[in-house]
């Protein structure tokens, strides 16, 4: 089971409250991740990443076990600690503006 | 005058009722008084739309418009660039919502706006198909590479001069058909037009449009390479008219297949060919439904006119104190009427003088005066964006127009005075005002 967690907005957008937790079969990658968020939860289709490159959005960003995912390519697998549950995969907003 | 927050004005009273050994009468009374309160969203004739900065709004009011019912935020914390209404079916909404975080969402309304969903996504309906893919479609808007747009549509002309990729960021403008709830237009950004027959479900690019041989050569305005103006002719469904900043007017003849543009008379001397057949920044585009050959520009500067759709235009800024500005709206009854509200400059997007004017020319042009009753004449340095201002079309016909610094007014003396409706939402990207019979 993988545990995320999302920015508020779209908590709101897809009617989610607290974390969202989803089984993946084998390894979980970015990708993976993405595919079965956006199969649970349709309305979040496009929003984290864009649908016609498939890239992340440019003011959202992957961490987990306190590091920075986000330039990591999709397809390799997350931190075991996210494989297991253990720790989550966060989904953040940038933090812009003045 | 503040708008009277109907919403508000129930609650106060209903704090009142709350004084204990209250009449039976005086309970009935309240009861009814309670009931005509709730009911007059539903009783409404005018809705306007709002979109602005950090959500939207919808504002009811009935025939004098002296008293408003203030709805939302809907979509809080999100930029609504547009919300409107099919004129087949009022309660059929569209919104366009979007965000630079999270990209650009539809949403509809199928009951004048009390709910909301993602097209495909209604609550209760099944959210995956039966190879348990996600249904939702309605977000994405793919530009056409397939060879029916006849050639690969793959750069326009970047601030630099140098090719760039064409990438869509956000719907601008979202024009429903005049019959049928289902087919909607949608006016994006990087420029070019999509059309929904499916209730918004699933978008697809009428390219021939973009497909232009002078597409390529389209560049941005400041704001972005936008399509921002899609007018309906009600006479002739097969003709369309758009407006993209900054490559200037287009129309379509066979229903949005084929497209030329119709910049002829457009001066723009900030381009380095003035007189070019593209690469006019127009601002907005208005006509008269019952004059559709008639049409009224306001373009970076100047106000144009063309009375023969678009194949020709004359400048009729006259004696406008500034002839730059966004927005432009015709009467709903009096198709020579229009008005315009000039702003100082392109470097300084507010009114002159600090003195927040409209202008109406009763003679379709050139001729020009002032309305001011009840609009702040000192230290007013708000803009008025194109998208933000509207007419209903009742007996009295109602104007409206929003600004960025959060106002909505309203005239329903043709302009020659102005009440607030409500003065502190966030910054106002755009009004349509529905009329509900």
């Amino acid at each position: 089971m993988i545990r995320v967690i999302l920015p508020p907005h779209l908590r709101i957008l897809a009617r989610i409250d607290g974390e969202v937790k989803l089984d993946i079969r084998g390894q979980a990658t970015q990708r993976s991740v993405i595919d079965a968020l956006e199969a649970s939860y349709p309305a979040l289709s496009g929003t984290i990443r864009d649908p016609a490159t498939q890239r992340r959005r440019a003011l959202l960003r992957f961490y987990a076990c306190e590091e920075d995912l986000s330039n990591e390519p999709p397809d390799i697998p997350l931190p075991k600690a996210v494989q297991t549950g253990e720790e989550p995969l966060l989904v953040i907003a940038a933090v812009a503006g003045g | 005058m503040e708008g009277c927050q109907l919403g508000r004005c129930c609650s106060a009273f209903r704090q009142s009722q709350e004084v204990a050994c209250a009449p039976f009468s005086f309970l009935l009374f309240y009861f009814f008084l309670n009931q005509f309160f709730e009911d007059l969203t539903e009783l409404s004739n005018v809705r306007l739309l709002v979109g602005t900065r950090k959500g939207a709004f919808i504002l009811a009011s009935y025939g004098k418009r002296e008293r408003w019912d203030i709805n939302g935020p809907l979509f809080g914390g999100w930029e609504i660039y547009h919300m409107n209404g099919s004129p087949a079916d009022p309660n059929r909404m569209y919104a366009s919502q979007s965000s630079g975080f999270f990209g650009q969402i539809i949403q509809r309304s199928d009951d004048g706006g009390k709910s909301w969903h993602q097209p495909g996504l209604k609550p209760g309906e099944p959210t995956k198909n039966e190879a348990g893919m996600p249904l939702a479609e309605s977000n994405k808007f793919l530009y056409d590479a397939s060879a029916l747009s006849g050639k690969p549509l793959t750069s326009h002309v970047w601030y630099d001069g140098t090719a760039h990729p064409w990438e869509f960021k956000r719907v601008w403008h979202l024009q429903p058909s005049l019959n049928d709830p289902d087919t909607v237009y949608a006016g994006v950004e990087d420029a070019a037009l999509f059309r929904t027959t499916d209730g918004g479900k699933t978008w697809h690019e009428l390219a021939g449009l973009r497909g232009h041989p002078s597409g390529s050569q389209w560049a941005p305005g400041a704001g972005g390479m936008c399509l921002h103006t899609i007018l309906l002719d009600p006479t002739n469904p097969k003709r369309i008219y758009a407006a993209i900043s900054a490559a200037g007017a287009f129309r379509s003849d066979d229903a949005g297949s084929a497209w030329r543009p119709i910049n002829r008379g457009l001066y723009s001397k900030y381009i380095p060919k003035p007189d070019a057949e593209v690469g006019h920044c127009v601002h907005k585009i208005a006509m008269h439904s019952s004059r559709p050959n008639v049409l009224y520009m306001q373009k970076h500067w100047d106000v144009m006119r063309s009375n023969d759709a678009g194949e020709s235009w004359e400048e009729v800024s006259g004696n406008l104190p500034t002839d730059f500005g966004f927005p432009i709206a015709v009467h709903a009854h009096e198709p020579e009427t229009i008005y315009v509200i000039p702003i100082k400059s392109d470097g300084e997007h507010y009114p002159p003088e600090g003195k927040l004017r409209v202008y109406r020319s009763r003679k379709g042009g050139n001729e020009w005066e002032a309305l001011t009753k009840g609009l702040p004449q000192r230290d007013c340095y708000v803009d008025i964006l194109r998208d933000s201002m509207a007419v209903d079309s009742l007996d009295q016909c109602g104007l409206y127009f929003g600004t960025t610094g959060g106002q909505i007014y309203c005239s329903v003396d043709d302009g020659d005075s102005w009440n607030t409706i409500v003065r502190d939402l966030p910054p106002v990207v755009s009004v349509e005002a529905q009329t509900l019979q």
